[in-house]
């Protein structure tokens, strides 16, 4: 039995901080998928929102605050928190229900209103939350963990901080000509290296702003797609989001400790590895098929890591991968095609579904002024909090 | 030298007195006495370890006070103030965090490193011992916390 499912439409609210209600970029986003889709909102019979923490009660019930956004309708409903995967759960939902024949065509949205800075828990005094825990006895904010991942790629690898300006200054081209994208300026390696150091050894421009944003996408079953005369759609082929292994031994926000590998071997597959693996055995492609990937930025060094993590290379092998040119438009598998977290901030529950809105574009040959000449296959990539990471993998 | 009074800020996170095998400031958590598994902070409902044949009702876990000296695994330090419950000096210092492999445990733990020392000072690999440091006071006490610091230093 195929398990695919068909990407009938793509929609995006612009990133940015535009200080308005996350509802407005949900609703912008479903009806620009819906538009795209050449379909109506009575017509979705099950929608799936992404959840954010940071916008009280509506937030938690995000499938439901957009159903009643786009007008009660009578569909089905769900809503999914997974931290920076909430996206890829939403349309793993999705996939699920249309997979089981309970429905045809579903709506995912996620959009987020971000606060401005650091990330913080979310509020109150909250003692037994590892989440609030790591603010209070360690003052680890996000970029301290993804600083520790770029030291230690420095101290293991020989990356160095130009390495790391150098993907800035790749994924700022790649966003140039992206409508969505936040940023949309070149920026050189002098302009990284000048501004402040946030956390030794990654600078303001080595790490992803939060933003504002919101995406949407309109999935359906094969014979629905080919019932609205849809002969080729791009498919999703492949969705992992796989848990980590015991014992996960790199220590991931918000975590104090690893577990100990004393008495279980760690697994042949850091997690974020294996997240790559199951969606790349679901689809029965390999890291040799991508035409694209879209991965999670959140700093310009954790960008080399996923080279490795996703297969594009062996270990130690991104910072010549990125140098020969291969990742960037024009290259073998371009890498962040969309400017990626550099050129969009991360807006949490969107990110994962602005990711496969990329991917949808690229192959069907509309990423105007970024496109991957002749893309087939497309992987997107995120790995968030608490154990939760994703993949997807798309084809056409 | 201040006269307030030292608290921990965390309860039952660390010691700074007698740990069963020997004195000194010890990170506290459980291990599994089962599988040997070790946890911090401590895991008191069940052994996770997947492979491990004990009860996991908690009857198998057992207090246990980690290797207080290590490895750098890495490294960085924060330059801007983090957000609340972080409780902040005013003016805020810079402050360095190690993440710290410990080989009998084979785990890392993160920590704050002591305020004297910068990233400049740290290297991956490097030997680390545990201290306590002040993470914060209020005009009745200092409140304390585990920190790294290079072995051999005086804090």
């Amino acid at each position: 039995m195929s398990t695919d499912v068909a990407v009938l439409g793509a929609g995006m609210h612009p990133w940015g901080k535009w200080g308005r209600d996350f509802v407005e970029y949900g609703l912008v986003a479903a009806r620009a998928a819906l538009a795209d889709a050449g379909l109506t909102w009575p017509e979705i019979q099950y929608v799936a929102g992404a959840d954010t923490i940071r916008n009280g009660y509506p937030g938690f019930v995000a499938g439901a605050t957009f159903a009643q956004a786009l007008g009660w309708s009578g569909a089905r409903v769900s809503s999914s928190y997974a931290a920076c995967a909430s996206g890829a759960q939403a349309i793993n939902a999705a996939r699920a229900q249309i997979l089981a024949g309970l429905c045809d065509v579903a709506l995912v949205v996620g959009a987020d209103a971000a606060p401005k800075g650091f990330f913080r828990p979310v509020g109150g005094d909250r003692p037994g939350d590892p989440d609030w825990l790591r603010f209070r006895l360690l003052g680890a904010s996000n970029p301290v963990y993804f600083a520790l991942y770029a030291r230690r790629r420095m101290a293991v690898h020989g990356a160095t901080p130009d390495d790391f300006a150098a993907v800035k200054v790749k994924n700022a081209r790649h966003g140039l000509a992206n409508p969505y994208a936040r940023y949309r300026k070149e920026v050189t390696a002098e302009e990284v290296a000048a501004s402040p150091v946030v956390a030794d050894p990654l600078r303001l421009l080595d790490i992803c702003a939060t933003s504002d944003g919101g995406a949407a996408l309109v999935l359906s079953s094969m014979d629905f797609a080919r019932s609205r005369g849809v002969a080729s759609p791009v498919r999703i082929a492949g969705l992992a989001t796989v848990t980590p292994t015991f014992p996960k031994t790199v220590p991931d926000l918000p975590d104090f400790a690893t577990d100990s590998a004393l008495a279980a071997p760690p697994p042949d597959r850091p997690f974020r590895a294996s997240i790559a693996h199951a969606a790349y055995v679901e689809a029965g492609v390999g890291p040799e098929d991508l035409s694209l990937a879209e991965v999670y930025d959140l700093s310009t060094a954790l960008e080399l890591d996923w080279y490795e993590d996703i297969g594009l290379c062996e270990p130690g092998g991104a910072e010549h991968l990125l140098r020969s040119g291969a990742t960037a438009l024009g290259g073998r598998v371009p890498v962040n095609p969309s400017g990626g977290l550099a050129c969009f901030g991360e807006a949490v529950p969107a990110q994962a579904i602005a990711q496969v809105c990329e991917l949808t574009w690229q192959l069907r040959g509309r990423a105007d002024g970024r496109q991957v000449e002749g893309a087939r296959v497309g992987l997107a990539v995120n790995q968030g909090l608490f154990g939760h990471g994703s993949a997807v993998i798309a084809v056409r | 030298m201040s006269t307030k009074q030292r608290r921990p800020a965390v309860a039952g996170w660390f010691t700074t007195g007698d740990a069963p095998d020997g004195p000194g400031v010890r990170l506290l958590g459980t291990r599994c006495t089962a599988c040997g598994t070790p946890y911090f902070p401590r895991n008191d409902l069940a052994c996770r370890n997947p492979g491990c044949g004990g009860p996991k009702d908690g009857s198998e876990l057992e207090e246990h006070a980690l290797s207080p000296r290590g490895r750098i695994w890495s490294y960085t330090d924060a330059r801007y103030t983090p957000p609340p419950p972080y409780v902040a000096a005013d003016p805020f210092r810079p402050f360095a965090i190690a993440a710290v492999e410990l080989e009998a445990e084979r785990m890392i733990v993160l920590g704050q490193v002591v305020p004297d020392v910068t990233t400049a000072d740290l290297a991956v690999g490097m030997e680390v011992e545990l201290t306590e440091g002040v993470l914060y006071e209020d005009d009745e006490a200092q409140y304390t916390v585990w920190m790294w610091r290079p072995s051999g230093r005086r804090a």
